[in-house]
């Protein structure tokens, strides 16, 4: 696929292949169109060429069925978006309640369970002001869980918290992708990214420029790009 | 120069008459203003990723055209004084009727024109409250509610709709007190709101400053309250 704004390409043939289970982590600059590619993945922007399927489901051709699409990506945003007039059993099970149309109880349930999974079953009724960064993201990562996607996109997920909040929020994503979901991870956590990532991708201007094993690659980059990259981030 | 308070208490059934027809007014003007608001604010945003997914499903003809029509309305009410717009309804209006449809005896009462001024009026800036609290949502709250999959009424239910009424709040308030005062410029149409009633008792007795005064502390009085009032609901409520 590709992606232009007006005139400017962001994306540039992008051609890619995720499996089922795969935990994919995505580095690069800033620019290089890392969230770009994962806002595509759930159709938060519309790709400008090419083709994306998601769970048999193509776009721009069936553009009717995003819907059904958005159903199969969860998403867990930099700066968590959680609704902030809801509390965090009621921003996990609205999902659930109102989009995959479970009773409503049912979806508290669920959504108790969810937090549970988590580590927060004693904030349910906590608002999210009264949480911490990393305790917010935490419920983020619950609510889009809560859905039941097939897979699960995160932009950036530690780069607004306090170092000492990151990790709590990392340990979750681990336990996630333990637990066999396929993940697509943008981050700068590269000790994320050799631990529990199972294929590396470095973007660089649009582009896919290299994609293979982590820790080969963080070992023995191929391009001078990722060299370059390397040495800033370490 | 004498300052006859016994004036003032013989005026004050009078005035209170006036100040009850002001509320009056100003209330079902704003309910009006208020519907009016909602659906000119909303209009002006039909359409724009303010309302929801961008990309997917809005008919851009149809919301374009909302949008203009929206934006007339507003831009031609708040660039006219609001006296203009009482004199157009009031006398204007059942002219154009009378001619366009023969029926010689169309009216509108002083009252019911004084009430749809107030609805058209605050309904304008009204209109730029809501949609002013619309723009004000952050995009990452729509972003998240699209990635969990609920639909766009959903999300303007649900989501946005709500933290966007609450903010509403303040500024809705200003508005209430602001009509209240409007409501004084309707003694060019005969009225008898607080002001007229003011001007009626004056123009009996020439004791203007007992009477003007006595007006003036009236509709301050009713101000204040309404400011007390909307102190204590923005208090109580949790504006996010």
């Amino acid at each position: 696929m590709g992606k232009s704004f007006g005139s400017t390409k962001v994306l540039r043939n992008i051609n890619l292949q995720i499996n089922v289970g795969e935990v994919v982590v995505v580095i690069g600059p800033s620019g290089s169109g890392k969230s770009t590619m994962l806002r595509c993945i759930n159709a938060l922007e519309m790709i400008t060429t090419g083709e994306l399927i998601v769970d048999k489901i193509r776009l721009p051709k069936q553009r009717r069925k995003v819907h059904n699409l958005r159903l199969e990506v969860g998403m867990v945003f930099q700066q968590f978006n959680l609704f902030p007039h809801m509390t965090a059993i009621e921003n996990v099970s609205f999902g659930p309640w109102k989009a995959r149309g479970l009773p409503k109880k049912k979806a508290k349930e669920l959504a108790g369970d969810m937090l549970d999974k988590v580590g927060l079953a004693s904030f349910s009724n906590q608002y999210p002001a009264q949480l911490s960064g990393g305790q917010q993201q935490r419920v983020a990562i619950a609510r889009a869980l809560a859905i039941k996607p097939e897979v699960m996109l995160f932009d950036e997920p530690t780069s607004a918290l306090d170092p000492e909040l990151k990790e709590e929020v990392l340990n979750v994503m681990k336990k996630v992708a333990e637990e066999g979901m396929t993940m697509i991870v943008v981050t700068h956590e590269m000790s994320f990214a050799s631990q529990v990532g199972k294929r590396l991708l470095f973007m660089d201007q649009g582009r896919i420029l290299e994609d293979g094993n982590p820790m080969e690659l963080i070992k023995n980059p191929q391009s001078e790009r990722l060299k370059d990259f390397l040495v800033h981030v370490q | 120069m004498d300052f006859e308070f016994n004036i003032i208490l013989e005026s004050i059934p009078s005035l209170l008459q006036g100040a009850k027809l002001s509320w009056y007014i100003t209330i079902i003007g704003l309910v009006g203003g208020v519907t009016f608001g909602m659906l000119a604010g909303l209009g002006r945003l039909a359409g724009t990723p303010a309302l929801g997914d961008p990309h997917f499903g809005f008919y851009k003809l149809g919301s374009r055209l909302i949008r203009i029509l929206s934006y007339g309305y507003i831009e031609f009410i708040r660039g006219t004084p609001i006296i203009v717009q009482a004199m157009f309804i009031y006398f204007a209006l059942p002219l154009l009727v009378r001619t366009m449809t023969g029926l010689q005896d169309f009216r509108i009462g002083a009252l019911t024109a004084a009430i749809v001024t107030i609805m058209i009026n605050a309904g304008a800036y009204i209109a730029e409250i809501v949609r002013g609290a619309f723009l004000s949502i952050d995009k990452g709250l729509v972003e998240a509610g699209m990635s969990i999959g609920i639909s766009r009424i959903q999300l303007l239910a649900h989501i946005v709709g709500p933290i966007a009424f609450r903010r509403m709040i303040p500024p809705l308030g200003n508005q209430f007190i602001i009509s209240l005062k409007d409501t004084s410029l309707f003694i060019v149409i005969g009225v008898g709101e607080l002001t007229r009633q003011g001007q009626e008792i004056m123009a009996s007795n020439f004791r203007a400053l007992e009477i003007w005064s006595a007006v003036a502390v009236i509709y301050l009085i009713m101000t204040s309250a309404l400011a007390f009032l909307l102190k204590y609901f923005e208090k109580r409520m949790k504006i996010f």
